[in-house]
């Protein structure tokens, strides 16, 4: 039953990091697109994006009803970064809709524009900043020490900031290829596909960076890397599709351009995840908390699992429905709203 | 400020700011699904228009109450762990089952919002349906989580720890039903008045008009209905609390003598959402000290963290900004009506 529990928890946070990815990704894109990039935007998230974003909420229900102690923990020691991520959310979401209905006042639409580029490039930096804290084993469960070194050292360090920047790369990689077949234009979709090669390349770069900084912070991932036959595999593979990437771009083939792009990030959170589990939180003193010793009672896995499993039975086939309106068709016409 | 009190602030701020939100997004989809579906069977372009009118500021609405609700579903972890660690097996189960409900719920909405003309009129009139429908049941998942802070169950709390959990017994604890139902018909109440109260004020500026009347009377139907049946919902929850939270019955009397010369000022439009805050004012606060009723106290489940206010302070700051955002852009909204709608303009003799 905690196996199903853990595959449906990895399910739901490789749907976040694919279309909450996709979500967050675009707005950092959008900077490099002007006002062109905003039309391409809006006209492509505006009717998913709130349901791209339920995968968090899914992932954060499951981690508290079924290892609730992860959950405090977490909420607990992390509290700055979770913090500035909820600010994030609420800035990103608001500013997004406001400016989509509010096109007539030119200041604020500027304004609501800027919020929702920086938000969208603060939030996933600070995910990856808790993502990479849950791991270094800063996070001292004995509650010793100074505020620094209690609320701050667990993740303000670069090994952190580099998963964050990590993240933030890898959503806009995923944003910059998903646009390609969100604009009809052939130039416009050209710059799309550069955009998402440069972000290829960071994405990769900051990817060694990461494996630096933790070996920096005396955090031995790539030791973990070669004792896991899964990430090795899942890591082989990942670069094996790149080529394969670069001839769909030449052949600007969208649905095989969106697949390879999406087993990648499947991939590499597979790995990532083959990498440490089945730990969730590493603790300074080895006192780690893991899916087994956190686990919730069977009684309530069980009941969790039957809300999970018809919930998946009733939002899989709802989501197909929504993306077969509004994605195979390509964009949506801007009239269709007013 | 104390740390205790300052998140007891920010709980209380993020919930009463969240409500109003959660209410509109439950609500105004069966308001726009009735205007559309008398729009269907009579073909009157003023239920379309008024279908529409609300549809897009009820995007505004319902993307605001759902990045708050995302805020509060952190917000329990981080200003109350140590009730997170205990409550969460125990209630995590209506939380799942929300989580569903509002997954559907967004998908639908988005469906309905941009689906207009690219879907056969039913079946974006289901999809409204849908909204509908599983809005109220995500409404009424988390007031049951809610139910067992004040009428815990499914547990046996033993050396500080609960064993033998139950989550079906702890979902349908004996205050779920009474607080569920209270909420939807306020919800019901509030966002319908709120509504009719709205195009009231327009019809003042605007006397006769179609638009303003025939919205008026949709949501009047449903707000008239709901607040019938409203005092009964009450009798029964203070019944319900004599039995089982004596102590907020009692506080809930005297809070009522203190607050009497308010009725008088306070009219029209935000009366109904001011009665939903309220209410969850006296549900809340009423339970203190205790965040599970009888079983542990806020001063024991508060994070440790220090300097929790700050959290407290920023957050008002923000919601303060959103919601004076929001007022603006809805009068914007309001005063671009005769522009798009051609209902607007049109005088009733």
């Amino acid at each position: 039953m905690l196996q199903i529990v853990i595959v449906i928890l990895v399910i739901s946070f490789a749907l976040y990091t694919l279309l909450g990815g996709a979500d967050f990704g675009a707005g950092i894109v959008e900077t490099f697109r002007g006002s062109k990039g905003e039309k391409a935007v809006s006209k492509a998230m505006a009717p998913v994006w709130e349901a791209n974003h339920v995968g968090l909420i899914l992932a954060i229900v499951i981690i508290f009803t079924g290892f609730p102690r992860v959950y405090s923990t977490i909420s607990l020691y992390l509290h700055i970064p979770l913090m500035i991520v909820l600010i994030g959310i609420v800035m990103r979401g608001s500013s997004f809709i406001f400016r989509f209905y509010d096109t007539d006042d030119k200041t604020f639409h500027k304004y609501f524009s800027v919020l929702f580029k920086i938000s969208s490039f603060i939030t996933p930096v600070f995910l990856g900043i808790i993502f990479g804290a849950m791991l270094l084993g800063r996070i001292n469960l004995n509650n010793r020490g100074s505020f620094y070194e209690r609320f701050i050292m667990p993740w303000f360090n670069l090994f952190c900031l580099s998963v964050g920047f990590f993240i933030a790369s890898l959503f806009a990689y995923v944003a910059a290829t998903f646009l390609v077949g969100e604009t009809a234009k052939t130039p416009e979709q050209k710059k799309y596909i550069y955009l998402s090669k440069i972000f290829l390349f960071f994405t990769f770069a900051l990817g060694i960076f990461v494996v630096l900084t933790a070996e920096q912070e005396c955090h031995h991932l790539f030791y973990g890397f070669f004792k896991s036959s899964l990430s090795i595999a899942a890591f082989i593979i990942v670069v094996v599709l790149v080529p394969v990437i670069f001839y769909l771009y030449n052949h600007t083939n969208i649905f095989y351009l969106r697949a390879v792009i999406g087993a990648q990030v499947i991939l590499i959170i597979l790995g990532w995840f083959a990498i440490h589990f089945p730990v969730l939180v590493y603790e300074k003193s080895g006192d780690n908390l893991t899916f087994f010793n956190t686990a919730a009672s069977d009684a309530t896995l069980y009941q969790l699992l039957i809300a999970l499993f018809v919930g998946l039975l009733l939002i899989v086939p709802s989501f197909y429905f929504l993306f077969k309106i509004f994605k195979r068709t390509g964009p949506i016409k801007p009239d269709s709203i007013t | 400020m104390d740390d205790l009190i300052a998140a007891r602030f920010q709980m209380g701020l993020s919930l009463g700011f969240h409500i109003v939100f959660a209410c509109i997004g439950m609500i105004m989809p069966v308001l726009m699904a009735y205007s559309e579906w008398k729009w269907i069977r009579t073909n009157k372009q003023v239920y379309y228009d008024i279908a529409k009118a609300w549809s897009k500021g009820v995007a505004i609405f319902f993307a605001v109450g759902a990045v708050s609700g995302t805020v509060l579903a952190f917000e329990l972890g981080l200003l109350f762990p140590e009730f997170m660690k205990h409550a969460g097996p125990i209630i995590g189960m209506p939380f799942s089952w929300e989580g569903t409900a509002f997954f559907i719920e967004a998908i639908a909405l988005g469906v309905f919002l941009y689906g207009w003309k690219k879907l056969n009129k039913w079946v974006h009139w289901l999809s409204g349906i849908v909204v509908g429908v599983s809005g109220i049941m995500s409404g009424i998942f988390v007031v049951a989580a809610n139910a067992w802070m004040n009428c815990p169950a499914g547990f046996t709390w033993q050396n500080g720890k609960p064993i033998n959990i139950d989550p079906v017994t702890a979902m349908f604890n004996n205050a779920w039903f009474q607080e569920a139902l209270h909420m939807i018909l306020a919800a019901f109440i509030a966002t319908s008045f709120a509504v009719a109260g709205v195009h009231a004020f327009l019809l003042l500026k605007k006397r006769g008009n179609i638009f303003h009347t025939t919205a008026i009377k949709i949501a009047l139907s449903f707000g008239v209905v709901a607040a019938f049946l409203q005092p009964i919902s009450g009798d029964i929850s203070a019944k319900n609390l004599a039995k089982y939270q004596p102590a907020k019955l009692a506080a809930l009397e005297s809070l009522y003598k203190t607050t009497k010369s308010a009725d008088i000022l306070i009219g029209g439009i935000p009366l109904g959402l001011i009665a939903v805050e309220a209410g969850w004012i006296v549900t809340e606060v009423g339970r203190q000290p205790w965040i599970i009723y009888g079983v542990m106290k806020t001063k024991d489940a508060v994070s440790y963290m220090p300097g929790l206010r700050y959290s407290f302070y920023v957050i008002t700051v923000i919601y303060i900004l959103l919601t004076t955002i929001i007022i603006w852009l809805m009068q914007r909204q309001i005063g671009s009506l005769e522009k798009n709608y051609p209902s607007a303009v049109t005088i009733n003799n």
